[in-house]
């Protein structure tokens, strides 16, 4: 009893003492809002985090060629030497898995396929994009892969609603794992 | 106590008349009475005094990986394999460590005075930390390796470069995730975290709570000295036994997130089938021999040490075995050394060549009593439950090494 008394007070009163710093060894700082709304890029499959603005498949297609996507990509989204952004031709009975490692075919969310984009491309000027150039680009990929229609507008209500083919047919990571356990119980090795 | 002293005297005296005869069998050959000294010295340098250089002798190198050009026709830095068939000891040299990028990168050049690490999402305190704060943290130092999900040999590799250099061991020195994420403090349902870099594609990947309370590191050091720029400088994430795009590098950013985020990295990774995933996250159990590996020649028989590494990501590796005769016999090798939690663990087995055609191979089983399997027991197990004929997950399969006798060695995946 006496040791619990002696211990648990140190903590609580570091906390009280140093709130803008970390409470056991304060250090770091509080970050502003600003500051974590300028760093915070992610966007969960749900779309809480997307930004305002709007692009449509129209749009999308004069920007994949005044970025420069046509460049690396092809003009029809293949043939480039940069990754082919349009599906397979495996025919209809194909399922999504089918259609290649393409990601705006294969992405279980167009939420993935607008966070790529957006962090990743264009090559060399990556993060230049704007919110509506990003919106319109995804807009037009996802009409190339026959995902949405010639007249959609995406924005961050209807992105997260785009219902993708591979949405309900991939393996998520084992959430049952716990330290100090196998890779797969029941698999010997 | 007396009689021990003495003891002493009487070996040195004789010790150094031993000595002394040797040497002069050896001064006798040299008609100038003296011994020779080296052909060629090495011209001492400001810069080899400051920071020194290997021997121009030694060249062993990394090269690209898996049939991709790197640096590729964007000069982007891709896949490049560690030359396991030259290691020694556990660990790999920092500028020999396998690399992996997340879509191919350039190396970012950057300043640790200007680098921060951002802590945030649902947490109580949201921080951020300079590396200098980073640094005055309680520490970690381990052994870990990291191996890439791209680690997979097939018939086709020549050499245990191509085989498995996608894999590489460090020491690893930083603070515990752990304790970063709980001077945060850790909302309810807090249950993934997002960990992101700052190279041009600003790569990211999700990680379960689970593992991110555990044993991962957010690392500055590498092997005595700081991370490498190609490994992640100024910081690094260590995923312990986790496949290795999950070690995020140029770390700056950790959102704690309610749900797995299917950022870029995680949509490269994506498997169709549930055992795929678990059997591709965490590694299993793996071992390779090194010495002697597939391009090498013996020279004739005699004498060898077999030597090679073994690893898992389920904890230590607890026993190697290795066979001569293709499998029909198996004996233990030795464990050279500590065997570290999910670290390269080196291993030799005295062998004597009889000059005939042989087969040699190892086999791990680590603490949690999982074995390596050969590529057959591998596929069987899924055949025999309806699953197609294939290795899933993470390919830990045993390396088989054909040596004929003519001394040769040669991969002998059929």
């Amino acid at each position: 009893m006496r040791f619990l008394r002696l211990l648990l007070p140190l903590p609580l009163m570091l906390g009280i003492s140093v709130q803008a710093q970390s409470p056991t060894y304060g250090l770091g700082r509080t970050p502003s809002a600003e500051e974590i709304r300028a760093w915070d890029i992610s966007i969960s499959p749900t779309g809480e985090e997307l930004p305002a603005g709007s692009g449509s498949v129209g749009e999308g297609s004069q920007l994949y060629l005044e970025k420069a996507c046509a460049g690396c990509h092809g003009t029809t989204g293949t043939g480039g030497p940069a990754p082919r952004l349009v599906k397979r031709d495996v025919g209809p009975d194909a399922g999504p898995w089918a259609l290649g490692r393409v990601l705006p075919i294969r992405a279980p969310y167009a939420t993935a396929v607008w966070d790529f984009i957006n962090r990743g491309m264009p090559l060399y000027q990556e993060g230049t994009l704007s919110a509506d150039e990003v919106y319109a680009l995804t807009a037009y990929l996802l009409f190339l892969n026959d995902v949405v229609e010639e007249g959609t507008v995406l924005d961050a209500q209807s992105l997260p609603k785009v219902e993708m083919p591979n949405r309900d047919t991939w393996a998520p990571l084992p959430e049952w794992w716990r330290p100090g356990m196998s890779r797969l119980p029941s698999y010997p090795y | 106590m007396g009689s021990k002293r003495s003891d002493r005297r009487e070996f040195l005296k004789r010790g150094v008349a031993l000595a002394g005869g040797v040497t002069l069998g050896a001064v006798a050959k040299s008609a100038s009475g003296q011994l020779e000294g080296p052909e060629a010295f090495i011209q001492g340098t400001d810069e080899l005094v400051g920071y020194g250089k290997r021997s121009s002798y030694v060249t062993s190198v990394r090269i690209p990986h898996g049939g991709r050009a790197s640096p590729d026709t964007f000069g982007l830095d891709f896949h490049i394999a560690a030359p396991l068939q030259d290691s020694v000891g556990v660990i790999t040299p920092s500028s020999l460590h396998y690399m992996g990028t997340t879509r191919g990168s350039f190396v970012p050049d950057i300043d640790p005075e200007k680098h921060r690490l951002m802590i945030h999402g649902m947490v109580d305190n949201p921080l951020v930390f300079t590396m200098e704060e980073l640094k005055r943290l309680p520490s970690v130092t381990r052994m870990h390796f990291i191996e890439c999900a791209g680690n997979r040999a097939n018939r086709r590799h020549r050499t245990v470069q191509e085989t498995h250099g996608m894999t590489s061991c460090a020491e690893w020195t930083g603070v515990l995730l752990s304790t970063l994420l709980k001077e945060a403090g850790v909302q309810d349902g807090g249950d993934w975290i997002v960990a992101e870099g700052v190279e041009n594609v600003v790569g990211a990947s999700s990680i379960h709570m689970a593992k991110a309370m555990d044993d991962c590191i957010v690392c500055y050091g590498m092997n005595g000295e700081a991370v490498r720029p190609q490994q992640g400088f100024p910081l690094r994430l260590l995923v312990p036994g986790f496949e290795g795009i999950l070690n995020v590098k140029w770390l700056r950013r950790i959102k704690v997130v309610d749900q797995f985020y299917m950022t870029y990295n995680d949509y490269g990774h994506l498997r169709q089938d549930s055992d795929d995933a678990a059997l591709g996250m965490q590694i299993g159990p793996k071992s390779v021999i090194t010495y002697p590996s597939g391009g090498q020649q013996l020279p004739g028989r005699g004498f060898y040490e077999v030597s090679g590494l073994a690893w898992s990501g389920g904890g230590a590796v607890a026993r190697v075995e290795v066979t001569t005769d293709g499998g029909r016999s198996w004996v233990d090798a030795e464990i050279r050394g500590t065997a570290h939690p999910m670290a390269h663990t080196r291993f030799t087995f005295n062998w004597e060549w009889d000059g005939q055609e042989c087969e040699l191979q190892s086999r791990c089983t680590d603490v949690l009593g999982s074995v390596q399997p050969s590529r057959v027991q591998a596929i069987e197990y899924w055949t025999q439950r309806g699953q197609p004929a294939r290795v899933k997950g993470q390919d830990n399969s045993i390396q088989p090494w054909r040596v004929e006798s003519d001394g040769s060695v040669h991969n002998a995946i059929s």
